[in-house]
């Protein structure tokens, strides 16, 4: 029996969380505040996070809800890169040293690693993410497989901000559009359903539209979708140069 | 009973032109432009005949008295400098947060740049290769024929 016991016991280890604390009722200033936990190789930062706050400081906020990487409320900023806590497995990371998590930069932090997401969602409402189409709906749209294909990378977001909040260009001021409406702009104008492509194109076609993209990538790299989001902007650049998708 | 649904969206007004995509453009055609241009320049200025011993005022106003010289290093003045603005612009409006501090930078940056490419454009069609009062041991073999005469 013991033997069997000792084959099921998951390895467990320390990890010290070090985690950007903000709360404007108590100090204007954010700070850094160091917790440990005891994990188990299967754990995600996700459940680091909820261990700290059920068992060591129910203060700390964050936003989760289907905590399966579907909902993308849990974009966090973990060691320097904007990833899901809820996709990020703490063997993943350098257990050895301090895991540091913040909140997603560019957008006001409102407490803790919880951000104002409302700039980031007016400039999805910009770009009309809903199919515009003249004709009344009267029987379905049919497309074809290759038609459908053509924008399938960009059908693939959650909307967690991940991208837009890993942009340089989106740091400056916060006036770009960023990566994420432009994606979902994307997912419309390569859509052979939608009717309304030239004015998505002529939306983005502006000062703080996909020409303020500076090619960096970060947001290829922060996707936790895989989503191409460099590949899909550059489309639009094309599409807006030849006029139409 | 139908239900009566708002336009989501007020219909979207024409803007005036931006010229964001034409700066986008040129930033992308000159740069491979340039690296041509310049490599050129670099190749025949250091590599051709006696290499890098060879560049003295005889070997610019030699070149500058060709017009084909003339109008490449005119080329390379005018991609070189409008590309560098700008870039010099992008970061401007990266860093600048105040709308005026942004215009006037900007404003002084494109002057300045207007005032470099007059004098440069001027300066190589202007060129005087055999200027009378110089040491005819400084200046191109061509100038002996030319006072000669």
């Amino acid at each position: 029996m013991s033997e069997v016991k000792e084959i099921a016991e998951i390895p467990s280890f320390t990890v010290t969380l070090s985690i950007r604390r903000f709360d404007p009722e108590k100090s204007e200033e954010a700070s850094w505040e160091e917790f440990q936990v005891e994990m188990h190789s299967t754990d995600r930062v996700l459940d680091a996070l909820h261990k700290i706050k059920w068992e060591q400081d129910g203060s700390l906020t964050f936003r989760r809800s289907c905590a399966h990487g579907v909902c993308g409320s849990d974009a966090v900023r973990i060691n320097g890169r904007n990833r899901l806590a809820c996709k990020t497995l703490i063997k993943d990371l350098d257990i050895n040293s301090t895991i540091t998590v913040e909140p997603i930069k560019g957008l006001p932090v409102e407490k803790d690693l919880v951000v104002d997401m409302n700039p980031f969602y007016q400039a999805y409402k910009d770009i009309n993410p809903f199919l515009l189409a003249n004709d009344k709906p009267e029987k379905e749209r049919l497309q074809s497989p290759e038609d459908r294909a053509r924008y399938d990378d960009t059908t693939k977001c959650i909307l967690c901000a991940a991208c837009t909040t890993s942009c340089p260009v989106f740091w400056t001021d916060g006036q770009y559009f960023g990566p994420a409406a432009i994606v979902n702009a994307h997912r419309f104008i390569f859509d052979s359903r939608d009717e309304q492509a030239d004015l998505r194109l002529d939306i983005l076609n502006d000062k703080e539209g996909v020409w303020r993209c500076r090619t960096t990538f970060n947001c290829t790299e922060a996707c936790p979708r895989g989503i191409e989001v460099t590949k899909a902007i550059a489309e639009v650049k094309q599409a807006i140069l030849r006029g139409k998708p | 009973m139908s239900v009566q649904i708002e336009i989501p969206n007020s219909p979207r007004k024409q803007r005036v032109t931006n010229w964001e995509k034409y700066g986008w453009l040129y930033m992308r055609i000159s740069g491979p432009l340039l690296i041509v241009l310049i490599f050129t320049h670099v190749f025949v200025n250091l590599f051709t005949g006696e290499g890098i011993k060879q560049i003295d005022f005889a070997f610019v106003a030699g070149k500058w008295a060709d017009p084909f010289w003339q109008w490449w290093d005119v080329s390379m003045l005018w991609l070189a400098l409008i590309h560098g603005t700008l870039g010099m612009r992008t970061i401007i409006n990266d860093y600048t947060e105040k709308p005026k501090l942004r215009t006037s930078l900007v404003g002084t940056l494109w002057s300045v740049s207007g005032a470099l490419i007059l004098l440069g454009t001027l300066v190589v069609f202007t060129f005087d290769p055999c200027p009378a009062t110089a040491d005819p041991n400084l200046l191109p073999s061509f100038c002996e024929a030319i006072a000669s005469n």
